[in-house]
Order: C-alpha cells, then structure tokens, then sequence
C-alpha cells in the first residue's frame, strides 16, 4: 500500500503544479459520461469465438472497478464499466462502439481488445474526440499523438521487443542461422516487422520463416520444416498453445536451438508447464510483469496484494493465468489516470493526466520498470528486460531495455 | 411460403423512409447510432437475401456466404482505396466481380449435393480469409492489417447527417434489390429455379437446362452478398480478414433459417434478427449478472445458444412461417 | 528425405486425430441421418469431464470410462429432451439448433473451466514404444485407439441385433416401425453412442494439441473433409479419410517448401496449405460425389 500512497500523493503534486499553470482545480468540469456521483467508461471484449481466453481480462478489469467503487470510488464517483462482447470481429466493434460511446456516453473506451478491432474504431474515436485509453493490443500504431491524439497504447509493442531479440541475437551468436514461426495475422506481422528492422542488413541470417494459422490443429509440421533447415536460433511468435506444441515438438525431434519466446507466450502455467519444464530449460523472453506463476515473486508485496485482492474479488478464478496480472495492472494506471483529473473530467483533460505520468510505479511490473508518457510520447511502458527459464522459473538478467518506436 | 400482403409493405417502406426525418424530434430515439444500427441490419438482410436466393429458392445449400461477403467487400475497399473509385460506383463492380466468382464456384458445385455441397461452401468460406493473406496479393489487400477506408460523404450537399445518408444509401439497395429479386421470381426464371429445387428430375426432363440455372443463380446469390459485402467495407470503413470469419457464414445462416427459408420477406426479418439477436443475449447476460445477481455467470454466447434452440422450438419454420401460422390461427383458419 | 519421412508420419499423427473426430461425425450419421455441427464441442465437453475426475483424483483410465459413460447418458439426453420435439422440422433448422448447441457448450466449458489451456496427460508408456523423432508414442497410441473403435464399431453394426436395428432405423424408419423396431430410441441411442465415440476423440486428441474450450474448432472442419473424402456413411472410409487428410495437408506444405528452395520462389507455404488441401478435397468430390469409398445411393423415379 505504501507505493499507492506516494504514487497518490505524487499525483496530487502533479496536479497542484497544473493548477499553477492556469486549470482551475476548484471548478468541476465534466464532458459526457461524467458526473458528482458517476464515470461511465466502455470497453469491448472477445468474450465468445476464436479469442475468448482474452475475456477474462475484461472480468478482471470489472472487477477491479467494482473493488475500487466498494473502496469509496474515485474522488468520491463511483465508476460505471460497461464491457460487452465482440467475438474479435471489427464490424462487431465498431458497432458496439458508436452503442457505448453515442447511446451510453461513456467518458471513454478503456482496454478495447485486438489490434484489427481497435484498427476499426482507431478513425472513430479520433473523429468524436473520444479517449481511447490503454488499448489492449501491442501493435506500434497506438502511440502516434500528432495524427492520433485520443488513442494511447498501454503495454510495450511487439515491434519494440522483436527489435530487442533481434539486437541480442546478433549481439551474442556470431553465426546464427534463424528460424522464425509465426501466427499469420497482424500480431505476429508486428513482431517480423520489428525482428526484420533489428536485424537490418543482417536480415540474411533468418535461413527461414514459416507461418501457422489459428486453425491448424498442430504446428508439427512448422516446426520439421524450421529443423529442417539447419536454423540454430528460433524465434517464436505464437500464443501459448502453439508456442507449447512448438518447444514440445522441438524435443521431440531433438532439435535444440537458442530459443527465443514472445512475451505474449511467456506464462509458466499456460506455456511452458504445458510444453514440459524439462523441455522449456534455457528459453529466452523479455518481461515486463511478473508471472504469478513464477516462484521467485511469492514474498513480492505487490503479489501478495494482488493474490489477496483475487481471493476477495475474483474467487474461484485460476490465478496462474497472467492475463489477471496485466488487467490489474492497467486497471491501476487507469485509477491512477482518472485520479489526477480531479474534478476536471473532461475528455481533454484526461489525455492531458494520462499523456502527464512521470516514472509512476505500476504494481506488478517488473522492479524498476515505471510508466512514463508524455504530449509526444504515447507509449506508457516501454522497458522489459531479458529472462531466461531455468529450474521452474524466469531468471532476469542483463539491464532494463527500451527501445522506442517510431 | 405465404405472400407477404402487399400493402404492408408499402406502409414499411413509408415508414422505412421517414423515420429518419423524425431525428429533429425525438432526437434521442431517432439517433445517428440507431439508425448505424438499421443500417447493419439492412446489409444482412441483403446478405441473407442472396443466400436465400440460393438456398431457399433453389435448394442449394451454402455454408459459405460470408465469403462472398468477403469478396465484395474487398472489391469495394481496393477500388476505393487504389483507385480513388467514389463509394457508390463500387456497388456494380462488386456484384460483377461476386457474379463471376459465384458463378465459378458454381460450376463444380453442379456435382455436389447435400453435405458435399455444404463442405464445399464451408471451405471456400475458410479459405478466403487465407487467400486475402496470400503474399502475393498483400499489396492490394493489405494483408493482415486490412484496408482503413472513408465513410461515405452525403452527396449534392443534402441536408443530412453522414449516419442518416448511410441509411438512404443502404435502404435504396435494398429496395432495388428486393424488387429485382421479387421480379425474378416471380418470372419464367424464377419458377424453374424453384422448379429444381422442389423436382429436380421432372424440371430436367421437361427441358429447364438446370445447369445453367443453377450456376446462375449461384453466380446471383453470389452478387446479391457480394453487394452486402461492398455496402458494409463503407459502412463499418474498415476490412480486414478477420473480420470474414466462419462464423460470419454460420450467422447469415442462421439469419436464413430463423427469417424463414424460401421467403422474401423473411431474409429481411433474418437480416434484422442477426443483428438484434447478438444484442439481445448481450443484454440479457448483463441483466442476469447485474441485476438478478446470479452467482452463475451466464455469458452471452449461451444465452445466444439458448435462443437459437427456444426460436427453432417455437417457429420451426422460422419468424416469417411462424407469424403466418399465428395469423391464421388467431383468424380462425384451419388447415 | 528426413523432412519427408517426419512430414509424413506427422501428417499421419494428425490424420489419426481427424479420423477419430470423423469416426463420430460418421457415427451420427449413421443412425440420425444428420451431420452434427456441434459434435467438436461436444467431445471437448466431455474431455473436460474426464480432466475433472483425473483433478479430482481418478486414475486415467477410471476417468476414460466415467467420460465415456457420461457422453452416453448426455447424448441420450440431448436427443430425447432437444430434438426429439422437433423431428418434422426442416434439416436447416436442426443445423441451426446444432449451432445453438455449439454455443452452449463452447461457452459453458469456458465458464467452468476458463479459456486457459490445460495439459492432458497421455496415458502411453512415454519411451518404450514410438520412433524417437518422427512419430511419438502418444501419436501412435491415437492409431490403435482409433482402430480399435472403428473395429468394435464395424461388429457392432453387422452383427449385433441392436446395431442392425440401429441402422435399419435411419435408413428406412417406417419399414423399421413395422417390423418391432422402436425407432426413436435407436435415435436416442446412435446419439449416445456417438457423443461416446467423440469423448473418445477428444481424450485422445486433448494430449496433443491441449485441452482448451476452442480446441476443436479447427479440427472438426478437418474430420468433416476426413469423413467425406471417405464417404459419410462408411466408417472404415472416415479413418482412411482422415489419414488421407492429415498427409495431404503435411504434403502441400513439403511440395511448397521444396519449390521454394528449388526455385526461390513462393508459391504455396503454410499459409495456403488448408487451402490446398480442401481444393483437392473437393475435386476428388466433384469426381467421386459419394467419396472415394462410399456407396452411391441410387434414386429411384
């Protein structure tokens, strides 16, 4: 709780320091969606069809809302969430959208999950000035405030991360030759963008690059076709269940390269257990929240705080999923967020509190990764750092890297 | 299937027509969301009616018409975006294009039958998500990350708001579409299209050249979906293959099936239903947990289900058929 | 040719997961006379059950049977309660009921189980069998299970009375009716039977590609092909059909690769190997309407 607090009142300086510079804090000012008594904020989810392991985050996230509306709420507005189903089906979104944002008037979209979903609703909320905060989705595009200034990414971009794989590989294996798996949508397009323009001219190193379908069955086949090509570095881009086929597969086959894993993979309880402990020894990720299946956070305050938080308002709930993790997490700088604009909720002003967080400590995030934007900078977390599987968990090593975007 | 009583439809339509205009009155009812959302339910109609041209008046089963969906909503966004060709100028070209593509694929579906014909359809559906992805095509389609178009500006400097306009535009289609549709079947086409479907045998032997008519109609319930396809890439301004999953066949479906098969003005009914189903059991989710407070957290996918299987209880037949059956017998009729 | 032999022992691997799927698809046509749609979700359902006995304690095969039994008694159910009332209605709006099905049990599992994937223990011995590197013994126990099945299947339909009964129920029910056969409850039955044949699926299945509430979906369009290729009534033709399927898919992606290498060209890939795969599936359709071992049905005038 002690962080809460000095976060808290870090807030509140920031506030009185905005106050000096001309905003009235005295006067309450509100757009849509915001009252004395009530915020109202919208957020679609995949609740049903192909990405419905995502839904739980949108529980989470409701819950949460529920815990702080039970804790006095929001300067003393409780918080209205109203999540509705999408099916991950951009249509579906946009008219669920226009639904929350014309008929409901929230104050703002919160967490919309998937990059072709936020995709179609992107122009939308630009066009009504309305926030779109902290999207749900690791694609580059969310933080571009000059022709988007109501749209702002929340976890670090998959372009960012490829790029680090990319300069730690050619850093540490002289002669590698690598394959790369990866799912055939825009998830997995971001990630070979970004792996691509970390390797630069020495692109000829990736001897071959294979795609899978969220269809197939099995990636078997994938995998004989990377082993066949005498890669020794493999760089996989897949959501757990594939990504526990591919380490299983490898194995099997008895192919062992230096094994590079997407973050989206990086769960112990939904990957690598799944994949077998014994075979997953020496992978290669990049974190930037702590698994809360990784024995080495079990004394974390943060941990404890959050397992508690989960008994209380999540019962029954698996807390090995990590998805929990990042809602609480999000959930926590969107409190943070709605907190700084006091009584001043307007749409302006809160893309003005959440574009105004300065090394605001997040909990769960990994130690010493904090939540930085600015007026041109719309990416809240940009730092991971390296982890590498052994034993039952992840070993961090080497520094806190970012790399920005562009 | 019954005929749907001609005066009412003339009334809907008045009514289709002016509730727009009532914006400046009631304008929390008559909203621009609401009328985004007639809208949708205007494409599906269309959508639906193509299937149920193939489907319910030729006996042909589809589970693969999101496909052609698919299809013309591409054709639209890729002249749109690399052509600069103006929204409405795309509507032909879609329809010329799903015409081809329907006729095609129509051809080997001459020797398909039944289940076959369905694997057939529920493949060509699977596929074309793929086929957008294609590496060779990524340059037009913009492969995974889709199209990002405009939305349709209203045109002659009408008085008229974008959402209202988008309404006209898709309500003309329909109507257009509709009446050619009626038209069609209700010629000498039209009936040895039906022909096929109830004797196939006896319509051959009289003369009728079924393979023609069959392709044809394919290639037409191909255009009629394709142009849905194209009127939704304007509508919603964006494509992008995952929005042409599976499940976007298995629902006009459904729109077929719960509207009534064989039935006009039940593809219309199919259309609207679509849409408002998946609304509804989103609604009646949130009701279940928020205000009963059911420690059961029913999610809205099975409520979904559940309708589906209380609708094809009570109107087996679907809402058309069901309806008619009401009427005749609160009329009093027997039979 | 290393890439080729594992290729094809894992395209076969696959093929023994789709004939299992397939084997129930048939199996249900066999004695409704309807494709069941919602007959993945159904087995996933079911594979859940047995997950949930093994948590709570059962022994692998213990837990087999119990989900076994449990499919039975829940198909047996489903068709009396939901499909028995509507026996007159049109087969679009049985798919339709078969989709609300599919949404029911997607949905429940998930609820009940939440969306995150769980591991499936296999119960093969992990080495002594199975060829290290291209074909496991999980793999290669799914072959005999499945052969095994499609055995007990092939004498239960010809030469018990029940299972003749069974079939002459679907094929001509009111020449059935007449000679003492009490049709509706072979229907009951066939359902029993065949959500049992897709419990046995999904357990066997779930070791492979994990168990989640979606990890049917792209199997059961597979096992759809798999029992058509192999001519929808005859389940020997499914198993076969589903091998035929599984080495078919591996094969694209093998022939892509080797052109690609070959030529520096990219034609076909992963990308498209469903693709292909379905292509050719179909033409083999156009020119054998009944599948490569199916009878073909001749209509009388």
């Amino acid at each position: 709780m002690k962080t809460t607090r000095r976060n808290f009142v870090g807030g509140v300086s920031t506030v009185a320091m905005l106050s000096a510079s001309g905003v009235a804090l005295a006067q309450k000012k509100y757009s849509d969606g915001a009252t004395d008594k009530e915020i109202k904020i919208g957020n679609t989810n995949p609740y049903s069809g192909p990405a419905s392991s995502y839904g739980v985050i949108g529980k989470c996230i409701e819950a949460y809302w529920k815990s702080v509306n039970d804790r006095g709420g929001i300067n003393g507005r409780m918080v209205k969430f109203v999540t509705l189903d999408d099916g991950y089906s951009p249509p579906k979104t946009v008219e669920l959208v226009r639904q929350l944002v014309e008929q409901e008037k929230v104050l703002a979209m919160f967490q919309t999950l998937g990059t072709p979903t936020n995709t179609a609703i992107h122009k939308y909320m630009n066009q009504k000035k309305v926030p779109q905060l902290f999207v749900a989705t690791g694609a580059s595009k969310w933080g571009k405030p000059k022709e988007f200034p109501w749209t702002m990414g929340f976890q670090p971009d998959y372009h960012t991360e490829a790029v680090i794989y990319a300069k730690h590989i050619l850093a540490n294996h002289k002669d590698a030759k690598i394959g790369v798996l990866m799912q055939n949508d825009d998830y997995g397009k971001d990630y070979w963008e970004g792996f691509k323009e970390g390797l630069g001219k020495d692109i000829g190193k990736v001897v071959k690059h294979v795609t899978y379908e969220t269809t197939d069955p099995t990636v078997d086949s994938q995998i004989i076709q990377l082993k066949d090509s005498g890669a020794n570095v493999f760089f996989n881009i897949s959501i757990p269940k594939f990504a526990a086929q591919a380490i299983r597969k490898a194995a099997d086959l008895g192919w062992k390269p230096v094994h590079y894993l997407n973050n989206v993979s990086s769960s112990v309880a939904s990957t690598l257990k799944p994949a077998g402990l014994e075979n997953s020894q020496g992978i290669l990720t990049a974190l930037y929240l702590m698994d809360p299946t990784d024995k080495q956070w079990n004394n974390n305050a943060d941990m404890k705080t959050w397992s508690a938080w989960m008994d209380k308002w999540m019962p029954g709930a698996n807390k090995s999923d990590g998805s929990y993790v990042y809602a609480y997490a999000v959930s926590y700088l969107m409190e943070q967020t709605l907190k700084k604009c006091g009584d001043d909720l307007t749409r302006e002003n809160l893309m003005r509190q959440a574009a105004n967080h300065q090394k605001l400590r997040v909990p769960l995030l990994l130690p010493g990764i904090t939540i930085n934007t600015s007026p041109t900078d719309f990416y809240p977390v940009q730092s991971v750092q390296l982890a590498s599987f052994k034993g039952e968990t992840w070993n961090l090593f080497g520094d806190i890297m970012s790399a920005e975007s562009t | 299937m019954p005929a749907f009583p001609k005066k009412l439809l003339w009334v809907l339509l008045a009514l289709a027509f002016l509730v727009p205009l009532l914006h400046p009155l009631f304008p929390d009812v008559v909203s621009g969301y609401r009328l985004f959302l007639v809208s949708t339910m205007i494409i599906a109609a269309i959508a639906v009616l193509g299937l149920n041209l193939l489907t319910g008046f030729n006996g042909q089963i589809s589970l693969g018409h999101g496909a052609f969906y698919a299809v013309g909503a591409y054709t639209a966004a890729v002249l749109m975006d690399h052509l600069n060709m103006p929204y409405w100028a795309t509507l032909p070209c879609a329809a010329v294009v799903c015409f081809i593509v329907g006729y095609l694929f129509g051809l080997p579906a001459l020797k398909l039958e039944g289940h076959y014909l369905a694997l057939a359809t529920f493949a060509l559906a699977l596929a074309v998500p793929q086929i957008l992805k294609y590496k060779w095509l990524e340059g037009m389609t913009g492969g995974v990350q889709g199209i990002v178009l405009n939305k349709p500006e209203v045109p002659f400097g009408l008085p008229l708001s974008e959402d209202q306009w988008l309404y006209y535009y898709c309500l003309i289609v329909m109507v257009v579409l509709y009446w050619a549709a009626a038209n069609m079947l209700n010629s000498r086409s039209g009936r040895a299209m039906m022909a096929i479907r109830d004797q196939y045998m006896a319509a051959d032997t009289m003369g009728i050249d079924t393979a023609l008519y069959k392709t044809v109609t394919f290639g037409i319930s191909a255009a009629y979906t394709g142009i849905a396809g194209a009127l939704s890439a304007s509508a919603i301004a964006f494509v992008a293959p995952d929005s042409f999953n599976i499940f976007l066949s298995i629902k006009f479906l459904i729109g077929l099936v719960v509207g009534g098969v064989g039935s006009l003005a039940g593809s219309v009914a199919g259309g609207i239903f679509y849409v408002l189903v998946d609304n509804s059991a989103q609604a009646l989710s949130l009701f279940v947990r928020n205000d009963l407070g059911l420690p059961f957290d029913l999610s809205a996918y099975t409520v979904f289900g559940v309708l589906l299987i209380a609708l094809m209880y009570l109107m087996p037949m679907g809402i058309v058929g069901g309806v008619y059956l009401a009427w005749r017998k609160l009329r009093g009729v027997r039979g | 040719m290393e890439q080729f032999i594992q290729q094809l022992a894992s395209g076969l691997a696959n093929g023994a997961i789709y004939a299992c799927v397939a084997l129930a698809l048939v199996m249900i046509y066999v004695s409704t006379d309807h494709i069941n749609f919602a007959q993945g979700e159904m087995a996933m359902f079911s594979t859940y059950i047995s997950w949930q006995l093994m948590t709570w304690g059962l022994s692998f095969w213990v837990a087999f049977i119990a989900a076994v039994a449990f499919s039975f008694v829940l198909g047996v159910i489903i068709e009396r309660a939901i499909l028995r009332p509507l026996h007159n209605a049109p087969v679009l709006s049985i798919i339709v009921v078969f989709i609300g099905l599919l949404a029911i049990c997607n949905s429940m599992a998930g609820a009940i189980w939440s969306y995150l994937i769980k591991e499936f223990p296999s119960p093969f011995p992990k080495s002594s069998f199975g060829i290290a590197g291209v074909i496991g013994p999980h793999q290669l126990g799914v072959v005999v299970v499945t052969l095994i099945v499609l055995g007990l299947l092939f004498v239960f339909f010809r030469y018990t009375p029940l299972g003749l009964a069974m079939r002459a129920a679907a094929q001509n029910p009111q020449m059935a009716r007449l000679v003492g056969v009490r049709v509706d409850w072979m229907l009951a039955l066939g359902w029993g039977l065949a959500a049992s044949v897709g419990a046995v699926a999904g357990i066997m299945v779930a070791h492979i590609v994990y168990l989640d509430p979606n990890m049917m979906g792209g199997i059961l369009l597979y096992a759809f092909a798999s029992a058509l290729v192999g001519g929808i009534s005859n389940p020997g033709g499914a198993v076969l059909g589903g091998f035929i399927v599984g080495v078919l898919e591996n094969m694209v992606a093998f022939a892509g690769n080797q052109i690609e290498k070959a030529t520096g060209i990219y034609i076909i890939g992963n990308g498209e190997k469903l693709t292909v795969a379905l292509i050719i599936v179909i033409t083999v359709l156009t020119v054998k309407p009944a599948g490569l071992f199916g009878r073909v049905v001749v209509k009388r005038v």
